[in-house]
């Protein structure tokens, strides 16, 4: 490595040159839209930076006047993301542990796994029936538990992985103490897991938040819709300010971003197990 | 032993999510197939019993061969191309270059941007009026006039694909750096004093080391590219002229739109049954090529 050439050298820094430029310029430009005025997104030739910076999009949009329908579609996704996270977990974390302390019942937790394969529209029309009839569609907890069938075998195999390093003498200590099986968990395993049981609650948050083909067919209005609906409707026709559209997506893409970029040791250490043992 | 109290208590613990498994996952696959046998409408009395027609009806259309081919078009290329850059800018970032952590952060943007804002963005990027695509090549001179990249069946497609692979080949890169990191220094250097060329160490020390990770990220990118849904339905809703309807596309008009839950649900378990295959040949090759590897 030490002995490359400068043209290599050359080479090499150009090309990471190009790919940073390539995947940073889309979303500096949507960053850029949502900051400038109606003219300056409609001037020929295109104006790549504003005139003036124009914020009135994001006031426009976070303040309760103006902006009803978005903003409930802000809460309606956390109230969704945050129910189906904690639902997840709840069956998740007994299921993840008894997986990893018994291997004999790792095919069960496969079987959970394949349903991965699954695409969404093969549950979609049973699923609107039943919802239907339990008069939950349109509704955040009817969206919340089909949220689960997603969330679920995503925490839990994410879990299994998390637990599966954590040496059991202790688990043993602490039965031989009499502890029960609630104490075993609460005591013992979720806080000595607790990285991996926060890793498991933020992508499971972040997988929720991103949900759109049921949040499309199982909402309609503010009582329910969530944001990722609310952009798709922004985006699909109606409004004809494309900054708009931009500010409504770079609050969408905030919080997901600030994770990636804050957990990307814990992203890339879990591709690489993930990848080795897959 | 107390294995048998053991296992009795795990089945406990796992109980809880096997019930709301088979609530939200079991019971509605279950019904697809038993509604896939009959003629029921999404809203109002359910349908009688009639065999396999929807089957046959579906397998014969039009519609269906043309999603088909438009599911597989989407899938080969965008996959073939997430992959191929995935490796090359994974070999990149596995070098040394002045920002190198700072691209390797760079990375996690596009994935962790929402499908829905990737599909937002990239809508607006192509547009026909004010899109920064058009704008971009026609300031540079590139192109003399403007576009409708996604109002025309010969570059709808191609459109589509350029917007799924910028969002996922930063993934396969980072997965393919990470496999990459585990190639042991020494057995690079010792190919080097051997004589191997940049491309035979590359074949024989280093893909070695890649084909697994590799090979889960191409099944997993197979399995979600074979199901796209959100970014079609932003970015061109299936046109034009239904250039673009992948296969979840036309269950979700025939079953929603159309309100034919009956024949909906047919088309869904035809991919359902697609996507099992697919995977199942994968894995087959995962265990194979892991056989020769050890």
């Amino acid at each position: 490595m030490e002995h490359r050439s400068l043209g290599f050298a050359i080479f090499v820094h150009l090309a990471a040159l190009i790919v940073a430029l390539a995947v940073l310029a889309p979303l500096a430009w949507l960053f850029v839209m949502s900051i400038s005025s109606p003219a300056d997104l409609s001037a020929k030739p295109l104006h790549w930076w504003p005139d003036t910076i124009d914020l009135s999009r994001y006031r426009q949009l976070l303040t309760p006047e103006t902006g009803a329908a978005f903003l409930a579609s802000l809460r309606n996704s956390i109230e969704v993301a945050g129910m189906a996270t904690l639902g997840a977990l709840i069956v998740g974390i007994p299921a993840g542990w008894a997986a990893s302390r018994n291997p004999g019942l790792g095919w069960t937790l496969g079987a959970v796994i394949a349903t991965y394969m699954l695409p969404p529209v093969a549950l979609s029309v049973p699923l609107y029936l039943i919802l239907a009839k339990l008069g939950l569609l349109n509704n955040v907890f009817g969206l919340a538990l089909v949220y689960l069938s997603i969330l679920a075998p995503f925490v839990t195999w994410l879990l299994k992985a998390g637990f599966d390093p954590i040496p059991r003498d202790l688990e043993q200590a602490a039965a031989i103490d009499g502890a029960n099986l609630w104490q075993l968990l609460r005591i013992v395993i979720v806080p000595l897991a607790m990285p991996v049981v926060a890793t498991a609650l933020i992508f499971a948050f972040l997988l929720a938040w991103d949900e759109f083909f049921y949040g499309l067919l199982f909402t309609s209005n503010q009582d329910a819709k969530t944001l990722s609906v609310a952009i798709a409707d922004l985006a699909g026709g109606r409004v004809s300010d494309y900054g708009l559209i931009a500010a409504a997506g770079v609050i969408a893409a905030l919080p997901p971003v600030a994770v990636g970029l804050l957990m990307q040791r814990a992203l890339i250490s879990g591709l690489t197990n993930g990848g080795v043992k897959g | 032993m107390f294995t048998e109290r053991l296992t009795l208590r795990a089945w406990g613990l796992m109980l809880p999510l096997v019930l709301v498994m088979l609530a939200v996952i079991g019971w509605p696959l279950a019904d697809t197939v038993r509604l896939s046998f009959t003629d029921a409408r999404l809203v109002g009395t359910g349908g009688g019993f009639v065999g396999f027609d929807n089957y046959a009806d579906m397998l014969g259309s039009r519609n269906f061969r043309k999603a088909l081919a438009a599911t597989l078009t989407f899938s080969i290329w965008s996959v073939a191309a997430e992959l191929c850059l995935g490796v090359l800018v994974g070999l990149l970032l596995n070098q040394r270059f002045y920002g190198r952590t700072l691209l390797r952060a760079l990375m996690i943007l596009p994935w962790a941007l929402p499908t829905v804002v990737n599909a937002t963005l990239w809508r607006l990027i192509y547009n026909p009026e004010y899109g920064a695509l058009n704008a971009a090549l026609t300031q540079l001179g590139l192109a003399d006039s403007y576009q409708s990249w996604l109002g025309l069946p010969g570059t709808a497609m191609t459109a589509l694909i350029v917007a799924d692979v910028w969002k996922n080949f930063p993934l396969v890169a980072l997965i393919a750096l990470a496999a990459l990191q585990a190639v042991p220094r020494d057995i690079q250097a010792a190919a080097t004093s051997d004589g191997a060329n940049a491309w035979q160490r590359f074949r024989h020390v280093t893909l070695p080391y890649l084909v697994g990770p590799l090979m889960v990220a191409l099944v997993l990118r197979t399995i979600e590219a074979f199901k796209v849904f959100d970014l079609i339905w932003i970015m061109t809703r299936g046109g034009p002229a239904n250039s673009t309807r992948s296969l979840s596309l036309l269950v979700y008009q025939e079953a929603f739109a159309f309100q034919r839950a009956g024949s909906g649900a047919s088309l869904a378990l035809i991919i359902t049954l697609i996507i099992t295959v697919l995977a199942v040949a994968y894995l087959a090759l995962m265990r194979r090529a892991a056989g020769q590897g050890g």
